[in-house]
Formats: structure tokens, sequence, C-alpha cells
């Protein structure tokens, strides 16, 4: 090894790491952390420490319009917030909208992955298609979705044809949050789709073909191949895909829940646009910074238990 | 097997309708006059463009689109980079801090901007960074998302491979550049999209931080045909949102051809 | 691999406690004074805001050039933001020490302003109390907190009955005697209404949208026609449950949707939505209305009436309003007066009512034969002189609250009376907790 490195050394005279003297290891460590220099600066500066000063603002009274003193409260917000019957059901949604959405994201981000895969016409052209949703406006889109969706729209319409009676949807606090997650499930499929398209054009073709010299059925192929190869993408996806859930699911409620602000009754309402209102409907930064950092540790905890059950070490 | 891609395509194609039944939609409303859009019809009974020029010719369309497009490509050039970067050291190197720094990263998106809005406005107050591009682009210009994409393909990469390149003499940037990214090429691909996308429709960080009308950018500037009390021009805001979706879909047209040529152009070792 | 996570973890913990610990015993000290960047004798820079609303923006360019041209000295610069992230942008300014000197608010906001401190009174030797309590009508008192005057408006608005000519004349009914009291719009109402007969409506006969103005014809207008009141007279309490009126207001709102089956919460996605398409004859909606009719459904054949009475009448008044912030002091102060004494001159007054639709707010100026007689104008100026502005403590909180009521008897099928008396209840709640926090 080291004799290797000295050789190498003499023949990338030009190369800025080769002229300092030392082994493979000292170059390793100049290079990663002359690399992450800017990166941690930049992560620290523009993420981290706001972050921080949202969880210090969490234990203070303070009026986002005022430019007083905002006096230390202790937990008080906190005490506040798990006694809010809004925030209690917010935090309640927030799970339904996790679990079903992120589930249907990944099953049908999957499945039209694998269909896309499998053909070899047309493929640029339906990936397009799929992917048009992920990119038109949220709240163009909602507009619509509205539209087709009122007591007298079209899929009602549709409803009344094959002999069933119309539906109120987005105006019913039973139904109203699952027509939600289907418009996000909708929009996210692009984005999926694309993830697992990556992912599934990383598994080595060899790979395939080994695997059907063995005399594999297709069956065989996917959960012994393709399954664990795509396991990073998985981990991926589903992690990501919460957090995006959790986020994105702001505009998508903001502009498809009949009062706009997750309605009727609270039954579409999330942590997110219950942050948001308390932060600039009501001037709370205290309380909305509290919310944030319980929702905070929630998406962490998520996020840990997820990559923990999900990752699998395979070997190839 | 015919029977299998038989059933594969006609599965596509019902699928293709409900994904792009709403898009058509709103693609037809952005042709209807502003009375007739509240019709059912899927194609206007008298198409105008009229929405287009009015759009256009009311409102500095042209310079909102521009400034999304310097917006978008700056920062997807910088995440492209830099979270490669950092995605291939984390997965690829063992260092002191390694689990901590990517906890630390991927904690970053886990608060939700609206709350970051306020310090990113005091520290943009603070060094005159308001109602400017940069003030605009700076949050953006690295993501916990680029990393954490970046390292979850790079870890695929055989170790085998890099240091078949070290004991070659190739210096580390070389064996980045030369050897790592061509392996992650689809994930690379799909990580310029997401970010491009992302900040060509960014809008509540734009919208708090710019206050002239000629740096808004596209989602910003199509914000102000939608206000509140009067009714929202539900016309102008379809074919602003039509407009604003063509570059979008170029973009993915061009870039996801890449996406499935990551092998082929490196061939396995 | 688990055990780095829990390290990091720890070691993300420890970092924060300290940073925590850190900022807050800066915070003390830290609080950098608002700099005056304009000495004194140069040009005075003033920063007006107000919401994006076309014919409003405009018509400040053109009164900022006139304001301009007669106060040689003052420079104002108009600063535009959507409705709907109107507070944010303000919100994200305070923090940074920013932000605009005189402010354009909704009036239902402005408690939460003042309580923060964001506002200042306006001077009294140029608004003295009498002189705005005599010119000007009485409802702008609604942003009269702590004995002081903090905003003052150039333009009011009122809520009156808006209805399809066409489609009265289609049902029989007279296009030119529109309903004039409680009963009468019931069964104008019911003679306007057709449905399908699988549950669907085709026409309402009523628009019906409590997040509209659905909230504020309820209170305001049903609940003071049937002679109760919202608040008492010194707004400090809420006296809504006191009487029997509010509950027969609301059972009388809620009879639309219910007993009479001539509305629908959501039809064609909205009200506005659905009187312009025809779809809904009839409406209660406000003057700034007019501007949205105009241009995207010029062919409507439409009139206004006062909202039809009961006991008496009654009708909602709402608007926006202009506040100095609390930072402008010296002569800036000075120039920020001029300024908004321009904006509640007459001449603004009457070119604000030809460019937006907003009524004048001085009753001088609205109740010229002009306006009083204006075919369109007409109703919402004669409305004026009994028009209740709902003093709000929390604007967003109080409408949810009467959405969630109408809900909870139309989704979930509660008790009307139940309903009403937990809207009741709640509201006290919100205006207790307000005054207790004083």
């Amino acid at each position: 090894m080291k004799n290797h490195s000295a050789s190498s050394k003499k023949i990338q005279k030009t190369s800025l790491i080769g002229k300092f003297r030392g082994n493979v290891k000292y170059q390793k460590y100049l290079f990663v952390y002359t690399c992450l220099l800017l990166p941690i600066l930049f992560f620290l500066g523009i993420r981290i420490l706001p972050t921080l000063f949202t969880f210090n603002v969490g234990f203070r009274d303070w009026n986002l319009l005022a430019t007083g003193v905002k006096p230390f409260i202790g937990l008080e917000n906190y005490k506040v917030l798990i006694q809010d019957k809004v925030f209690i059901k917010s935090a309640l949604n927030t799970l339904i909208y996790i679990v079903l959405g992120v589930s249907g994201q990944l099953f049908f981000g999957i499945v039209v992955a694998l269909l896309l895969h499998k053909i070899n016409r047309f493929v640029g052209f339906f990936r397009v298609i799929y992917f048009i949703p992920y990119v038109t406006s949220i709240v163009a889109i909602s507009w619509v979705f509205q539209w087709i969706l009122m007591k007298n729209g079209i899929i009602n319409d549709l409803l009344i044809k094959i002999g069933l009676s119309p539906q109120p949807f987005l105006n019913s606090p039973d139904q109203a949050i699952y027509i939600i997650i289907g418009a996000m499930i909708w929009q996210a499929l692009g984005f999926q789709m694309v993830l697992f398209l990556a992912g599934l054009e990383n598994i080595p073709k060899m790979l395939y073909e080994a695997a059907e010299i063995d005399g594999a059925s297709p069956w065989q192929k996917f959960w012994h191949v393709t399954v664990p190869l795509l396991n990073p993408t998985i981990v991926f996806s589903a992690v990501i895909g919460s957090i995006n859930f959790i986020q994105v699911s702001f505009t998508q409620v903001i502009n498809m829940s009949s009062d706009g602000t997750g309605g009727p009754l609270n039954s579409t309402m999330t942590v997110v646009v219950y942050i948001y209102q308390l932060a600039f409907r009501k001037f709370d930064m205290g309380l909305a910074s509290a919310a944030t950092v319980m929702l905070f540790l929630f998406i962490l905890a998520l996020t840990l238990f997820q990559m923990k059950v999900l990752t699998k070490k395979f070997d190839y | 097997m015919k029977i299998g891609k038989v059933l594969t395509y006609l599965a596509l194609i019902l699928g293709s309708i409900i994904m792009l039944f709403p898009f058509v939609w709103m693609v037809s409303t952005s042709l209807k006059s502003p009375i007739d859009i509240f019709s059912l019809d899927i194609i206007p009974e008298n198409i105008t463009f009229s929405n287009y020029i009015k759009v256009m010719e009311e409102s500095l369309f042209a310079k909102w689109f521009l400034n999304s497009l310097i917006i978008a490509v700056v920062t997807t050039i910088s995440v492209a980079f830099f979270d490669t970067l950092v995605g291939y050291i984390i997965a690829k190197f063992s260092f002191v801090g390694r689990g901590v720094l990517f906890i630390l990263i991927l904690s970053t998106l886990m608060v939700p901007t609206e709350m970051l809005i306020i310090p990113w406005y005091m520290m943009s107050s603070d060094f005159g960074w308001t109602d400017t591009y940069w003030g605009i682009l700076f949050p953006g210009l690295m993501t916990g998302f680029g990393v954490f994409l970046m390292r979850q393909f790079m870890e695929q990469i055989p170790d085998d491979l890099l240091n078949a390149a070290r004991v070659d003499g190739m210096n580390e940037f070389m064996i980045f550049f030369k050897i790592a990214i061509p392996q992650v090429w689809p994930a690379l691909a799909a990580l310029s999209i997401f970010t491009f996308l992302g900040n060509w429709n960014a809008f509540l960080w734009p919208l708090i931080v710019i206050e002239s009308e000629a740096l808004r950018t596209l989602p910003v500037g199509l914000s102000f045909f939608s206000s509140g009390e009067a009714e929202s021009q539900w016309h102008l805001i379809m074919t602003g949102s039509t407009i604003a979706v063509i570059p979008l879909i170029l973009v993915f047209i061009l870039l996801q051809r890449h996406i499935i040529s990551g092998i082929t152009l490196t061939g396995m070792k | 691999m688990l055990k780095k996570w829990w390290l990091g973890l720890v070691a993300f913990g420890l970092l924060s406690v300290l940073l925590v610990a850190c900022s807050s015993d800066k915070e003390s000290t830290d609080k950098v004074p608002t700099d005056d960047e304009k000495g004194s004798g140069e040009e005075i820079v003033l920063e007006y805001w107000q919401y994006a609303f076309d014919a409003k923006v405009k018509l400040m360019d053109e009164l900022i050039e006139e304001f301009e041209a007669n106060n040689p000295g003052i420079k104002v610069k108009q600063t535009n933001f959507p409705y709907d992230q109107y507070n944010e942008k303000v919100a994200a300014q305070v923090p940074a020490g920013k932000g605009p000197d005189v402010i354009n608010l909704f009036y239902g906001w402005v408690p939460k302003y003042v309580d923060s401190g964001y506002l200042q009174p306006l001077p009294q030797d140029a608004f003295p109390h009498d002189e705005i309590e005599s010119e000007f009508f009485p409802l702008v008192e609604a942003t009269k907190l702590d004995g002081e005057y903090w905003t003052i408006p150039t333009a009011v608005r009122t809520l009156a009955l808006f209805y399809n000519k066409d489609l009265f004349e289609e049902a029989g009914l007279d296009p030119d005697s529109p309903p004039k009291d409680w009963d009468e719009l019931q069964e104008y109402a019911e003679k306007l209404t057709k449905a399908d007969g699988k549950g669907r409506l085709e026409q309402s006969g009523m628009a019906w949208e409590p997040s509209q103005q659905g909230h504020q014809w309820l209170r305001d207008g049903l609940t003071r026609q049937a002679g109760g009141e919202v608040l008492s007279e010194d707004k400090k309490s809420v006296v809504w449950g006191d009487d029997s009126a509010g509950l027969e207001a609301f059972k009388y709102w809620l009879s639309f949707p219910t007993d009479l089956g001539t509305s629908e919460v959501g039809f064609y996605t909205d009200d506005v939505t659905a009187f312009l398409t025809e779809k809904a004859a009839m409406n209660v909606d406000g003057s700034f209305r007019i501007g949205t009719i105009k241009s995207d459904a010029p062919d409507l054949n439409y009139a206004v009436a006062p909202l039809p009475g009961n006991k008496k009448q009654s009708t909602n008044a709402s608007f926006w309003t202009n506040g100095i912030t609390a930072k402008v002091e010296g002569e800036k102060l000075d120039a920020a007066t001029k300024f908004l004494k321009f904006l509640t001159s007459k001449e603004v007054m009457e070119k604000w009512i030809d460019a937006t639709g907003e009524l004048p707010a001085k009753e001088e100026v609205a109740m010229q034969d002009k306006y009083v007689n204006d075919e369109v104008y007409g109703a919402f100026i004669n409305s004026l002189p009994f028009a209740n502005a709902h003093f709000f403590v929390d604007e967003t909180e109080e409408r949810q609250l009467v959405i969630d009521a109408a809900d909870k008897v139309l989704l979930q099928g509660m008790d009307v009376e139940e309903a009403y008396n937990e809207l009741v209840e709640e509201t006290k709640k919100l205006h207790e907790n307000y005054w207790s926090n004083k």
C-alpha cells in the first residue's frame, strides 16, 4: 500500500494534494475536511442556527408584532398546546396523512416505475405524462379539484349516472381528508416514480442475468434482486416522502379545504397548517415555535425509526 | 409474454388519463374567457388567447419568468455540486463526527420553512440581502434532501472500485468526478430535476424577501392575481400556471434521459 | 450503526441546550435600537403598505403623485402584498426592525396590532376625537381602543342584497321589487330554487357561505335585525345569548340550507362564483364586488337592494383603515399625519368611490345626492346610517366559530340551539380572554 502511494505521488506531480507529504489516509482527511468546510458553515448558519432560534422562541411569550421584551415562560407554551383540542386533532390528522399518503405514494410510485421499466416504447412519453402533476402549480390544480369534486361537479354527475347518490367530498368532515390525501398522492406520484426509476437503473443488469441463469421466476427476481437492491431508494423515499408530506400538505390543505384553514370542522387540519395559523394569524410565535419543536421531535423519531426498520444491508 | 406487454400498456394509458385530466382542465380553462371558466366544457366553446395576452401585457411576466429561471439554474448547479460531494463523503469516508453531521443535515429537513422565514429575514436584513437575487436564493444553495439522496446512492458504489482508482494513482477529486459521479448519474439527474422544480415553485420565502415588482419570481407574481377579498382571477392564474409549467416539462424531458443512461455511460466494472 | 445515531442525537441535544442558554443571555443586551436613516432637513420618505388590489394600487399611485406635488420634501413609497400573505409580510419585518410607516389594515386586525404595540394612536391635535366622531360614520369607533383612535379609514363598505333580475323574471317575480323583510326573502328564495330530484340543487335561490360574508350577515345583519346585539354598548361583553333575538337570527340564517333547502355550502365552489355564473339568484355581498362583476361578468343583469330587515334595519360594515406604526416620530410623524389628513379628505374620498367602489367614510361626503341616488351604490350608501362594524378581538377565530357552528348543524346534525349556545360560549370566552389580558 505504502509503496503504491509513494509511486503514485511521483506520477502525479501536478496534483495539488499530491504535493503534500503524506500517505493515502492524510490525503483522504485533507479531502474530507476541505470539502466539508463550506457545507458545514452553510448548514450551521442557514439551517441549524435559525432552528435553534425557533427552539428558543418556544420557551417564550413571543408576540410576533411586539418589539418589547419577550419573557421566558418555560414550558408554558407546551402545556397550552397539549391541552389544545385543535392541536391534538391536527396531530392525529398528520398521522393519517403520513400513514395513508406515504404508503400510497410508495406503492403507486413503485408500480409505475416497474411498469415503465418493463416497456421499451414510448417510455419517455409516459414518464413525462406521469411527471406532469408534480410540476403543475398546486394552487391552480387545487382549484380544478374543487371544481371537479363539488356537488354539481363531473364526478358527482358520474356517480348519479351509475345510480349512486351524490357525495359532498370536500365539504364532508368524513371524506375531505381522504380526498386531499388522494390529491397529494396524485401529485407526488411523479416524484416517487423518478426516484424509483433511478433506483432501478442503479441495479446492475448483470444480477438479473445471473438470476435468469439460475432459473429464477419473475417473482423471484423481484423479491430477491429488485427489492433488496432497491432498499436504499425505498428508505430514502419513505423518509423523504414522510417529511415532504408533512410539509407540503400545507399548500394543499390551504387551497383545497372548504374554508381554506383545514375545515370542515378541522377535519383536514395538519400540524404545519396550525403552526402557520398560530404564527401568522394569531401572531403567537411562542406557541407556533413550541408546536414546531414537537413536530421536529416527531419527525426525527419517525425518521430514525424508518431508517432502522427499513435499512437492510445487502452484499453483492 | 405478449399479453403481459399489452396489459402493461393498457394500465399505463389508463393511469395517464387520471394523471392528465386535471392538468388538461387547467390548460383548457386558460383558453376560456372570464365568464366561461365556470362552464363545465372540457374543450372551450370559444377558444381565446386573450388571457395570455393579458398576462403578458399587464404584468412583468417575462421578467418574473427570467427571475425564476436564474434562481432555479443557480441553485440547481450549486445543489448538484455540493450535495453530491457531501453525500459522497458521508457515504464513503469514515471520519470523526460523520454520524453527527449526517443527522444534523437530515434534521434541517424537519423544520417547516414557515418557521425559518423570521430568522432568515433578520439575517438578510442585517446583511443587506433583502430585495436581491442573493437574498432569494441563499437558503436553497445546499439541501439536506440532496445530501441524503446522494448518500443513499453513493453507498451502493463498491469500495473496491474507489480503492482501485486510488491504487491507480488518481487523486481524491479525480475519483469523485471520474469514478463516483458517473456511478450515480441517474440520481444526480433526479436531484437536478427536483431542485430545479423546487426553486422554480418556491413561494413563501421569495415573497417575504422581495419588495420590488421587478424581482418577483413567477409564483410570487402569480399570487398577485389571487387577491383575497375581490374574487381571484382564476382565468389568469390558470394561464400563468400553464406558462410556468412549460419550462419545467422541458427540463424534465431534457434530463429524464439521463435517468436511464447511467449504467451504459459507465459500464459496470 | 444505531449507536452512532444516538450519539449524534445526544450531541445535537447538548449543542441546542448550550446555544439556547447563550442566546437567552444575550437577548437583553442585544437590542438594537431602530436607526433613523434620515437626518433632519433632508427629504422624508414614507413607507406606505397596502394589500394588492389592482384598483386601489393604481389609485394610490395617482394620489401619491398629487400629495408629493403639494408637499415638497415628502416622498411616499407604496408597497403591496397579496391579501393572503399580508400579515406574514408585516410580521417578518418586525423582528428585523423594519416595516412601513403608514399601514393599511383590515379593521378586524387592528386590536391585535394595537395590543402588540405595533401602532401608535393618531395624534389628537390633527385628529381630535370630537371631530372624528362628528364627521365620520360611528362605525369607525370599531378601532377606538383604550380611549384612543388608532386608525382612520378613507372608505367603508356595507353589505347588501345582490339579486339576478333575469332569474327573478324567469321565476315570475318582479325584478323591481326585491324582498323587503325576512319572510319575503325566504319566500323569494324558495321560488328561485330548482332541484334535480336526485339530491342536488340546480339553482340556488339564496347563495349561502358562512366563510365569505355569511358570518358578517349573521352578526351585524340578522342578529340586530331581530332586535338583538352581539356586543354590549361598551363593546366589552358578549350579550349575544342574553335575549332570544340571537337564537332567532341563527335559526333564520340556518333555515336556508336546512328547512327551505334553497342553499348549500360550497354550491359552485362559493357564493360569488355561483352568483356570477347565474347559478344562485341572490347573494349577500359587499360593494367591493361590483368591480369584479363589471370585469368578469359584464352581461350579468343584476341589481342591489338593502338587506331585508325584520324588527329593524341593519347591515354589516367593514373597512380598510390607515394607521401609523409605533416607531415613527419627529418630522416623519408630521409627514405621516399630513398624509393621513390627505387620505381622509373629501376629494380623495370622492376619487376613491369612483375608482374602487368603496363608500366615503365621512357622512357629509357619502350622503350627497349623487351617491344616495346612484343606481348601483344607492343601496349601499343608504344602508350606512344603520350599519354596524362588529368589534373583533380575533377576526380569524370569530369567523371560524361561526363557520364551525354552521358545520356542526349541517354536517354533524347537531341541534340548532346547542350549536348556537356553543357559538355564544366560545365567542364569550374569546372576548373575556381579550379583556382580561388588558
